[in-house]
């Protein structure tokens, strides 16, 4: 989304002339705002139910968490797992091969650009189910050669958050004079690796961290992939717990929801925190 | 990149042209013209359209609204986070989501039961079915249009309702003859990107619908995991060549669309 780097991060404005009066403001906010939250206070009020008798209570959150690790909700903490350190490698693979990348397209191949735009953009247009029609071949290969662990869909992963960490990553990149930075330090005497890893690296921190946000969170909400190539993730538990206890599956999604709204909460933090007026509109790494 | 992007891909759409024996034919590209798969189109089209025309609206409602609050502020701070969230990450949860609130037991349907005497389901339960997923949809839908439109709206510069002003323009000349022309071509192209996002969307119908598969997504999950109908996987190489068209065509609206309102937006 081309426009985004443009909008989020911006000094607060001036009031704008033509924006709604307060009580419209008020008002329509007010009515979605109500529409949004009947389905999130439904799954809390499922989540409190106490059976056929009626009533409520925490019954169902201390039980939840009194189980711990041996209780019968073993798979879900399995598949929590597997997801977490699925978001941690997919992360790891599309840091280490995308910050290099761009860092030397903006360096020494600027005609480059538009080319690797263009194909990091490319997978928002083709989706996930078509992906994975493909993936399903491609991956009973994989599986012939080093097995069907989980962590091989890492890869299928890094390609579908590609988009979004190259948009986080790259406007940083645009907002940092990453040239003359790297020929200063080329100046001062330090070799590639520590212009790397010493210079350009802290400066990028900001676009790297929100790269790294967001795509643990696209990891941990993935179902497609995951789903139809028959691969244990968080998601793919959440429904078979599901067809079993349906509370216990609406209490972990609340949870999940939860945690995934302050992860991006946070993102936009970084992103608003060591904003320079002055420079270019900096990202809020929203997707 | 190569190997889990193109490739994929390429047999993906690849597959559609081949039969069992690995023979190049299109009798799997025209099994796309049968009803039970045309109907599939259709159902993903019109569910498409509808909710990213009412999440359209709806979204850009909101963004006019959010107008007024400071790009810095609390507010858009939470509101950001909470569209990323449920445009990003709800998939399987959101159906869950609609299960607690208007599934047969659901918070809604049990209030208007049994406090309005409305029964939603009397014409038997539809959440699990075609127009169950409208809702859910929708609630993905708007805030995706918050985020891919709020910056065309923000990108509206103060000086333009000042010179209108100033020339004697009125509330109602700015925003038919200065803004709605600019917004027009980022409203469609995020209309476009709703609809792209709702016809590849997957994981909400898949936790929500468990038998029959009225919607391509679907289509072609039943094709991949087939029991019953062997050697069926070349027709998800065909519905998937399908949606890549599908595909294709709106995005390259969208980059139309977008290449014409980023003129207003140095």
């Amino acid at each position: 989304m081309n426009r985004s780097e443009l909008s989020s991060g911006r000094p607060a404005a001036p009031a704008v002339a033509h924006a709604p009066s307060r009580p419209v403001r008020t008002a329509i906010l007010g009515v979605i705002g109500l529409v949004f939250a009947v389905p999130i206070v439904a799954m809390v009020e499922f989540t409190l139910r106490k059976g056929l008798g009626g009533g409520h209570d925490f019954s169902r959150w201390s039980a939840l968490f009194a189980g711990g690790a041996s209780g019968q909700y073993r798979p879900v903490l399995t598949a929590l797992g597997n997801s977490v350190g699925l978001a941690l490698g997919t992360v790891l693979i599309v840091l280490l091969l995308l910050v290099p990348t761009l860092l030397l397209v903006h360096l020494r191949f600027p005609r480059l650009r538009r080319l690797i735009e263009f194909v990091c953009i490319l997978p928002i247009s083709i989706p996930a189910i078509v992906l994975v029609v493909g993936l399903a071949p491609v991956y009973s290969v994989i599986a012939g050669i080093v097995g069907s662990g989980v962590w091989t869909l890492a890869f299928a992963y890094g390609i579908t958050v590609l988009p979004f960490a190259y948009r986080a990553i790259q406007s940083n990149l645009d907002g940092v004079d990453v040239r003359t930075l790297s020929e200063a330090a080329r100046t001062l005497g330090a070799g590639w690796g520590s212009v790397l890893l010493r210079v350009l690296v802290p400066n990028l921190r900001r676009g790297i961290l929100a790269g790294a946000f967001i795509a643990i969170a696209v990891v941990l909400g993935e179902f497609t992939i995951a789903s139809l190539l028959n691969r244990i993730t968080l998601q793919t538990a959440l429904v078979v717990v599901s067809k079993a206890d349906p509370y216990t599956a609406v209490i972990l999604s609340l949870l999940a929801l939860g945690f995934a709204f302050v992860l991006l909460l946070v993102i936009g933090r970084l992103g608003a925190v060591r904003t320079r007026p002055a420079r270019r509109p900096t990202p809020g790494g929203q997707p | 990149m190569l190997l889990f992007l193109v490739v994929p891909t390429v047999i993906a759409v690849g597959t559609g042209f081949v039969d069992q024996d690995g023979a190049f034919t299109l009798a799997t590209v025209a099994a796309l013209g049968d009803p039970v798969v045309l109907g599939a189109f259709f159902n993903s089209f019109w569910l498409s359209a509808l909710t990213a025309v009412i999440g359209a609206t709806v979204g850009a409602a909101a963004c006019y609204a959010l107008l007024g609050a400071p790009s810095g502020g609390p507010l858009r701070a939470v509101v950001d986070s909470l569209s990323g969230v449920l445009a990003q990450f709800g998939g399987v949860m959101l159906a869950f989501a609609f299960i607690a609130t208007i599934g047969i037991q659901g918070m809604v349907t049990v209030v208007l039961r049994d406090s309005f005497g409305v029964d939603i389901f009397a014409d038997g339960v539809w959440l699990y079915e075609m127009p169950g997923l409208v809702l859910p949809y929708i609630y993905f839908q708007v805030p995706l249009m918050i985020i891919t439109f709020m910056p065309a709206l923000q990108a509206l510069k103060p000086t333009w309702a000042e010179a209108n002003a100033t020339l004697g323009g009125s509330r109602s000349t700015y925003w038919l003859r200065i803004a709605l022309p600019i917004l027009a071509p980022s409203f469609l192209g995020s209309l476009l990107l709703l609809f792209a996002n709702a016809f590849s969307s997957y994981a909400t119908a898949a936790a929500l619908t468990s038998q029959g598969s009225q919607i391509v997504p679907l289509q072609i999950r039943s094709a991949l995991t087939s029991e019953t109908l062997l050697g069926r996987e070349n027709l998800a190489g065909a519905l998937a060549l399908g949606m890549v068209v599908v595909m294709g065509l709106v995005m390259f609206g969208y980059s139309a669309l977008q290449a014409r309102a980023a003129r207003w937006q140095r």
